[in-house]
């Protein structure tokens, strides 16, 4: 490895968290149609960074989440995410890497209907096998930090855009994942929650030195960064450092 | 099962019942099928129980150590116990006096088998005898006896003596029940010893000298049936025969066994040596049976009819089974985004197909419940019509709840290893 994969000093030192390599990924593999989406992408991630992957809708950023996410696998190239190389990793484990290692905030919140906000955040560790009692404690815990602690029996019906989001956070953050890895996690809210949402992203980066991967089209939210990736047509084109928090 | 998977399990069976309550009326509408089937299966089993149940007591009454030999028509081939009972009904022909039983079978029969035979009950019945005092008539049933009927039902005799087989042989004597006596002759019992009963038997008047009074006891399922008490009048043996068709032989006899003898396998060997009397005879024979044996027969029947509704009852199970499958193939749909969901916060195919096949067999055992009250209120229901009490059967509810789940397992395994399968990514996207 002689040519640095990423271009800033200070953080060369960290620990990295998302290593791809020639990451390549392909549909209707072997068919007429077959269609190349991702066209070799390198990215490194490191320890507590605050990344935004932005482009237009057909650039490939979904793909690159899922991939990211341990949803899919890439067919080409490598990436280790955390240590664990994800190309190697069967069915069973990946899901085991989304449980422990990556913490999922999505557009649409996703919460389990009919569950309080207290069960939905203590999913992931339930699948974690964490024992009840521990779940319980963490649970609450994780809600009190993102100020839920107050609705933290309601059900998702009975919350607001702003708090389901929370909530949603809170359950990323369950089993104290490697990365968060939020695909547009304001996309369905007004502007006043989205900064109460943004600024949880920051208090978890600068304070708790959680690494977040943004999934956003919106370059305001990006421009928020550390670090800001472009993706155009399956590429990625531009690389550089964000203005940070309210930059 | 581990700590940790009882608790997962739980959950699951929590999340069930929630889902549940959501869709009240869709989940009851989906449980109809197990509903109904399991509550025919249980209503039936308890109307069967109680039936047999009832039989068995009332039979276990007329002693289950009594074999009735009987002269019956002989069969052209090996035919089942059903048709052997039809012909027996249906006879065309009766018996001559020759293909009767006689008292020198009964002889050797008892000399063969002393330490087995503890009396021979025969009894005759000379026709129905009407008593009339003034304009009022009473019915009164003339049955010839020999002594060791009197002695094998335990008789109680009040006053006078019993009927001896020798020594009253043909001779015009009878006993009487105490109630006859006193609510029909309106003399205390005992003033009736020696006094003359006049009767008429089939129109032609007779009279009887009274040597004896018993204790009458009433019989429940007589009385049941008949309403007004019929009570018996014991007459000798060749009385009664003299009476009726004046031979001297019996078309059946009862053996009553003494105490300690395998009463199932006695009947054969009293079959074999009745019919060994037959076997140049054309078309008559001696055959051996027991209440045991009616009693069996009658519960195989019952037992053909339940099987019968059963396989109603089965088919109904099927129908709900597919229902519940289709309804959760509806819920897997509905529920692509939340499956989706939990796939990204890492659950595993095996606890997605687990949660799936745990809801349906919470529907499942919510309708066997149901059903079984259903079935059970039924089953009283029916029972309390026909007169018997209700009997529910604990093993057949276990059963019952043992296949609802399995049909939970069954019909929420496809839906459930569908659920399992979806992509996470196509399941995210599922609008």
């Amino acid at each position: 490895m002689n040519k640095p994969d990423f271009p800033f000093d200070d953080f060369k030192l960290k620990k990295p968290i998302i290593q791809m390599k020639n990451i390549r990924k392909s549909y209707y593999i072997g068919k007429p149609n077959q269609l190349e989406i991702l066209h070799g992408i390198d990215l490194t991630v490191y320890e507590g960074e605050f990344v935004a992957i932005v482009g237009e809708s057909g650039s490939g950023k979904s793909t690159l989440m899922n991939i990211i996410g341990a949803l899919d696998r890439p067919t080409e190239g490598s990436y280790i995410l955390d240590g664990v190389d994800i190309q190697r990793a069967d069915d069973k484990s990946l899901s085991e890497i989304r449980n422990r290692k990556v913490g999922f905030v999505f557009q649409t919140f996703n919460l389990i209907g009919r569950q309080s906000a207290l069960k939905n955040v203590e999913l992931p560790m339930l699948y974690a096998k964490v024992p009840q009692k521990e779940r319980n404690a963490r649970a609450k815990q994780l809600l009190e930090m993102v100020n839920m602690s107050e609705r933290m029996n309601h059900q998702p019906n009975e919350l607001s855009g702003g708090q389901k989001q929370r909530v949603a956070i809170a359950r990323a953050m369950a089993n104290n994942p490697a990365i968060i890895l939020a695909d547009e996690p304001t996309g369905a809210l007004d502007s006043a929650t989205s900064r109460t949402v943004m600024d949880i992203f920051h208090t978890l980066n600068k304070e708790h030195g959680k690494t977040i991967v943004l999934i956003t089209h919106s370059p305001a939210l990006a421009a928020e960064c550390d670090r800001i990736i472009t993706l155009v047509d399956g590429e990625i084109t531009d690389d550089r450092k964000g203005g940070g928090k309210y930059a | 099962m581990t700590e940790r998977a009882a608790v997962n399990m739980l959950d699951n069976i929590l999340m069930a019942l929630q889902s549940l309550k959501a869709n009240k009326m869709r989940a009851l509408l989906t449980m109809l099928g197990i509903i109904i089937g399991i509550g025919s299966v249980i209503a039936i089993e308890t109307v069967g129980n109680s039936l047999s149940g009832s039989i068995t007591d009332s039979m276990s009454g007329f002693g289950a150590s009594d074999i009735t030999v009987s002269v019956t028509e002989k069969e052209d081939d090996d035919e089942n116990t059903s048709s052997d009972v039809r012909m027996r009904l249906f006879r065309p022909s009766s018996p001559d006096a020759s293909d009767l039983i006689t008292d020198d079978m009964l002889d050797d029969f008892r000399a063969a088998f002393s330490d087995k035979v503890r009396y021979i009950k025969i009894s005759e019945n000379a026709d129905s005898g009407t008593y009339q005092t003034g304009s009022d008539s009473t019915s009164l049933t003339v049955v010839g006896v020999n002594d060791e009927y009197i002695q094998a039902e335990e008789t109680v005799i009040l006053y006078g003596r019993s009927i001896s087989n020798s020594a009253d042989a043909d001779k015009k004597l009878c006993m009487i029940a105490d109630t006859f006596a006193e609510d029909y002759m309106a003399i205390s019992p005992v003033n009736a010893v020696g006094k003359e009963l006049s009767i008429k038997i089939n129109g032609t008047p007779h009279s009887f000298y009274i040597v004896g009074v018993y204790e009458y006891t009433e019989d429940e399922t007589l009385s049941a049936v008949a309403g007004e008490t019929v009570t018996d009048m014991y007459i000798p043996l060749s009385t009664a025969k003299t009476i009726s068709d004046g031979n001297d032989n019996y078309s059946s006899v009862t053996v009553v066994s003494a105490e300690g003898t395998d009463v199932t396998s006695f009947i054969d060997v009293a079959e074999e040596f009745f019919a060994s009397y037959y076997t140049l005879n054309d078309s008559w024979t001696a055959t051996a049976s027991s209440m045991e044996t009616l009693v069996s027969t009658l519960t195989e029947m019952l037992d053909t009819v339940s099987l019968a509704i059963s396989a109603i009852a089965a088919i109904s199970l099927l129908v709900g089974g597919i229902g519940v499958m289709n309804i959760m193939l509806v819920s897997v749909t509905e529920r692509t985004k939340e499956i989706g969901t939990r796939k990204a916060l890492g659950a595993p195919k095996n606890t997605i197909l687990m949660q799936f096949i745990i809801e349906a067999v919470v529907i499942c055992l919510v309708g066997g419940a149901l059903g079984i009250m259903l079935g059970t209120g039924l089953g009283a229901v029916a029972c309390s019509f026909m007169g018997y009490s209700a009997k529910a059967d604990v093993e057949s509810i276990i059963l019952v709840v043992g296949i609802s789940m399995a049909i939970g397992v069954f019909f929420g395994y496809y839906p459930a290893n569908k659920a399992s399968k979806l992509d996470p990514i196509e399941a995210l996207r599922y609008e």
